[in-house]
């Protein structure tokens, strides 16, 4: 149970909604700063479960939920990426705006606003609260993390806030659900206070606001104060979103106008703000006690040092890869074995014939090498899940930040780069975050080339391959895992230095990020967030590779045979056919007819190489129960009785695999991202080029150099 | 006022505390500071430099922002 403490004064005295107003539905935006915790706010609201993190830009698109009063009073809530102004400088903080104006197509107008500040912070935190209450429109201010304002000696007078901006203050702590009651109640009032904030502004910006404000209510019927708001929000914009086309000329007329006569009137505004602000802190904030260094300082002392602060980050990234061979391996080998088992089970309890092979050789043996990598995706997404609710990330990115900006990239790159490293498609989503256009396009085109967990599973069968009967130790395996996300990332900076040289030549973008406190990661998020992507990945081996593996399976048993010639089956299949006319152009690779029929695959999806292996190979001879996929991999020969997986080959196969574009996801969300065919298609090209001419080269070069 | 001495805020000493004076230019990266809460008048203290060319982490008004030496050389800044 939620202790229920006696609720403030301002609410004691609501009476139960009558009938009528319980048929008002009312649509809330959810504003504030980056990691103010909004996110959190709005799953408690809506029983939602998005992505909560410590960083700036975990939310980077509007979410829809809804909410229920105490008295089943349905209320519609958007969820907002956060901002520190209204002023939109990236395109999360475009959404933001548009939304707050209900100019975004597809989203309702909000009624009405709840702004979540930060209370430990509240000047700063009521900036963007200011310019909310601005717009006129009826707004509850939740001052959140009242525990930690608390504990730093901050006292705070939220009858005075609430009298001076004319909102209704709530106190939360969003992350103990504590002060969600009276939100709710607060939210489902049929009348709020509608605030009333006038900053006094420059007289050449209050005449220019003036003539805005006058268009806004003779041609919208706006009131006044909305109106006001508006107006100003408008023509302090760089280039203001409007459907009207008068008003758009007005508007760039008189920051024209503005500009000639007050150079720095967009400074003027802001301080104009923050005194007004300022003002009602100085009445409304008590800072009891002188503010010690925090917790948090004493960690980055360590955590950013010059040495310990590499330190760290290569312990933890050490650990990471350590633990995806050495935690794993045991319940993998179990995964394994059982579906080895369950596929000779059900070959002694079927006849034999097409239906026991379609079940051993098409389904078991396709889904089952793929499945048998979910610990590994599991300890991945643990490892991640924990990283970004812990606060680390921004630090991470302060300590790379140096590499970011050699190659032409903001600091802000970093993270989607990071989050790429899972999955490039929100990687390339929380690129929104990237003010720059150009900097932002050069993230999207190298954020594939960060190995996602796709990826994972065939470096981990091809160093198993490599590594089988060789008694290689978890910490070699590890160095050569690390090594091919290492070359990604390594290339991804080249070609983003290439393209900042190039194509996509320009100035460097602002890069100013805020380091949020640490926290302790909640353990029960990030295990959901885990146990999610495990869903997922459940989820495709049963869809995409359950049905590829029946699709391989008819295109590897059809032409039949007559079973005496059983032998070569595979090599007159249809399938065999296209990998017998694909072999000269990957023969320069290492790669035989077999494992062309692997990378056809694995175009459809990454895992496909996979299963088409285990497929191909266990078709050709059953594996003994005791042997492992990478066992049989290795004792492949060819005709002439030599080695087929060299270890020249698996490498040459993990190069091709860190490189080539193999994900239609992908390609589509960059489409919708950069709202053309182009860049994807020029991503397919470059990447799959380079991916064939890098495996080439390894290959090539490796032989050349006495590797066989 | 006259007597202070300008300097950058790209130029401060790790430790070293000073006030925003004024922003070199209105530029989007001085405009978002703004926003943050770094206008004229504002203590500002240096916490640390990742390298001699690095980005720098500040402290101002209880927050902590990390930018890069380039846009701290927009700010100039002065000792009390």
């Amino acid at each position: 149970m939620i202790d229920n403490p006696p609720l403030p004064k301002h609410l004691s005295n609501v009476s139960p909604p009558s009938h009528k107003e319980s048929e008002q539905s009312f649509t809330y935006a959810l504003v504030g700063n980056p990691n103010s915790g909004k996110t959190t706010l709005f799953n408690h609201l809506t029983g939602l479960k998005q992505k909560v993190g410590n960083y700036p830009g975990v939310t980077i698109e509007k979410k829809i939920g809804t909410c229920f009063s105490q008295h089943g009073q349905k209320m519609t809530v958007i969820d907002l990426p956060g901002a520190y102004s209204l002023s939109a400088h990236s395109p999360d903080e475009k959404i933001l705006n548009e939304v707050a104006l209900g100019q975004m197509e597809g989203s309702p107008r909000p009624d009405r606003f709840i702004c979540i500040v930060d209370a430990s912070n509240l000047e700063r935190n009521l900036y963007l609260a200011a310019q909310i209450a601005e717009l006129g429109r009826p707004t509850i201010l939740v001052l959140n993390m009242m525990d930690i304002a608390d504990k730093q000696g901050i006292h705070i007078d939220t009858d005075r806030i609430q009298k001076e901006l004319g909102v209704t203050v709530i106190t939360t702590q969003a992350h103990k659900k504590k002060g969600l009651i009276e939100l709710k109640l607060a939210m489902s009032k049929a009348s709020l206070t509608t605030p009333s904030l006038n900053i006094d502004l420059p007289k050449p910006v209050s005449e220019a606001v003036l003539k805005v404000q006058s268009h806004l209510i003779s041609q919208k019927g706006e009131n006044l104060n909305a109106a006001r708001g508006e107006a100003l929000l408008l023509l302090t914009e760089d280039s203001p979103s409007s459907h009207d086309p008068a008003l758009s000329q007005l508007v760039s007329s008189l920051q024209e106008k503005l500009k000639r006569e007050l150079c720095n009137w967009k400074s003027l505004v802001i301080a104009a703000r923050y005194n007004k602000l300022g003002e009602l802190c100085k009445k409304a904030v008590l800072q009891k006690s002188e503010v010690k260094k925090s917790l948090t300082e004493h960690f980055d002392d360590v955590l950013l040092h010059k040495t310990y602060g590499w330190l760290t980050l290569f312990l933890v990234m050490g650990t990471l890869f350590w633990s995806i061979f050495f935690l794993s391996e045991y319940p993998m080998h179990g995964i394994e074995w059982a579906f080895n088992k369950l596929g000779s089970f059900t070959e002694s309890a079927l006849p034999a014939g097409p239906l026991q092979d379609l079940l051993v050789n098409g389904v078991i043996t396709g889904v089952g090498s793929v499945l048998m990598f979910l610990p590994q995706i599991l300890m991945l997404f643990f490892f991640i899940g924990f990283l970004e609710s812990s606060g680390y990330l921004p630090r991470a990115a302060f300590m790379l930040d140096k590499v970011m900006s050699k190659v032409g990239l903001q600091g802000k790159s970093f993270i989607p780069l990071l989050s790429s490293y899972a999955c490039a498609i929100p990687g390339i989503m929380a690129t929104r975050t990237i003010s720059s256009p150009k900097e932002r396009l050069a993230t999207i085109l190298i954020a594939p080339w960060m190995s996602c967990s796709a990826r994972l599973p065939i470096y981990l069968l091809m160093i198993a391959t490599l590594a089988s009967g060789r008694n290689a130790s978890p910490i070699i395996k590890a160095g050569i895992l690390m090594g091919a996300y290492a070359l990604g990332t390594f290339v991804a900076f080249g070609t983003a230095w290439i393209l900042r040289k190039t194509i996509l030549k320009g100035p460097v973008q602002h890069s100013v990020m805020e380091l949020p406190a640490y926290r302790l990661p909640s353990f029960k998020n990030t295990i959901f967030e885990m146990l999610q992507h495990g869903k997922l990945f459940l989820k495709r081996a049963g869809t995409l590779i359950l049905a590829f593996s029946i699709v391989l399976w008819f295109l590897m048993s059809h032409p039949a045979q007559d079973p005496e010639a059983i032998d070569s089956q595979l090599e007159t299949s249809y399938i065999g056919q296209i990998g017998h006319l694909m072999e000269p152009a990957i023969k320069p690779l290492g790669y035989d007819w077999k494992m062309g029929i692997g990378i056809l695959s694995s175009f459809a999806a990454r895992e496909l190489f996979i299963s088409t292996m285990a497929q191909i190979y266990h078709a050709e001879d059953n594996f003994e129960d005791e042997t492992t996929f990478a066992g049989t991999l290795q004792k492949q020969r060819n005709p002439s009785g030599q080695a087929v997986f060299t270890p020249l080959t698996c490498i040459s196969l993990m190069v091709f695999f860190i490189f080539a574009m193999q994900c239609m996801s992908t390609l589509a969300i960059v489409k919708k991202e950069t709202n053309s065919w182009r860049w994807p298609l020029f991503q397919l090209v470059y990447m799959t080029g380079f991916a064939y001419l890098a495996a080439l080269i390894v290959y090539q070069g490796g032989k050349l150099l006495g590797f066989a | 006022m006259n007597n202070l001495l300008l300097k950058l805020l790209s130029d401060l000493q790790i430790g070293e505390k000073a006030r925003i004076q004024s922003f070199h230019e209105e530029s989007r990266t001085a405009l978002r500071l703004q926003e943050m809460g770094l206008l004229p008048g504002t203590e500002i203290e240096m916490i640390r430099k990742a390298s001699t060319t690095g980005p720098i982490e500040i402290k101002a008004r209880g927050i902590r922002l990390t930018l890069r030496l380039e846009d701290a050389a927009l700010i100039n800044v002065a000792n009390d």
